[in-house]
């Protein structure tokens, strides 16, 4: 059972890693992806808009998607909303199994299918005042397809 | 039906959410669309570009043909950009 939190507040990558292998000796890698707030152009900060409860649903049948391709012994995915500045961490998908190529591929396609299925958007704020919606790049649909099929 | 409105649909038509009463002809989620853009030019503005507009019914994403029902809760947005 993955764990999926929604949340405006930071996350502790340390303490989630630490939580995955907790009290257990069964796991032989644990892979995390951190996605970070850039200020590219001069950005003042990120906003980001959700769907409460579809994205927490969304987001659990994805980790349970990978659950079921992969052997994994821990899951975690925390998305934050709200107002993140740059340099402040958005979201965290930390992936834990016995061996390194399940932890590492799950992590993968974790966040490759958290870009175009989780109901997000995000809003651009620049130190000039002006501010624009974040558009979906066809290379994020891209990079969730080529998990298509695949076992 | 509760209609829910996200991002930059949200600030076209000035609302995030409405209790709508669509007539029985309105059976799918295109047919809402059309019945939506009619309803004043902040919808029309909000739906002029369909291929940016995606839909969910009762939280689960729908495509143009999926049915809508009274008790539905039915949500537009544009394309995510979360992760």
């Amino acid at each position: 059972m993955a764990r999926v939190l929604v949340q405006e507040a930071a996350f502790d990558l340390a303490a989630e890693t630490a939580a995955a292998t907790a009290g257990r000796v069964d796991v032989g890698g644990v892979a995390s992806f951190l996605g970070v707030c850039r200020a590219d152009d001069g950005l003042s900060a990120l906003v980001l808009e959700h769907y409460p409860g579809m994205t927490e649903r969304a987001i659990a049948r994805i980790a349970a998607e990978a659950e079921s391709r992969w052997p994994l012994t821990a899951c975690t995915v925390i998305h934050r909303h709200g107002r993140i500045l740059p340099g402040e961490p958005i979201v965290l998908v930390l992936t834990a199994s016995s061996h390194r190529a399940a932890a590492l591929e799950a992590c993968a396609f974790l966040i490759d299918w958290l870009k175009t299925k989780a109901p997000f958007w995000k809003r651009e704020e620049f130190a000039s005042g002006a501010h624009r919606w974040v558009e979906a790049k066809a290379e994020d649909d891209t990079a969730a397809a080529r998990w298509t099929g695949a076992a | 039906m509760r209609v829910l409105y996200f991002a930059w649909l949200r600030q076209k038509v000035g609302t995030a959410e409405e209790d709508v009463s669509p007539p029985a002809e309105v059976r799918d989620v295109a047919g809402l669309i059309a019945w939506l853009t009619a309803r004043s030019p902040a919808h029309a503005a909000a739906f002029a570009d369909p291929r940016q507009v995606r839909a969910a019914v009762n939280q689960d994403f729908a495509t143009p043909d999926h049915p809508v029902a009274a008790n539905d809760e039915v949500a537009f947005f544009p394309p995510v950009t979360g992760g």
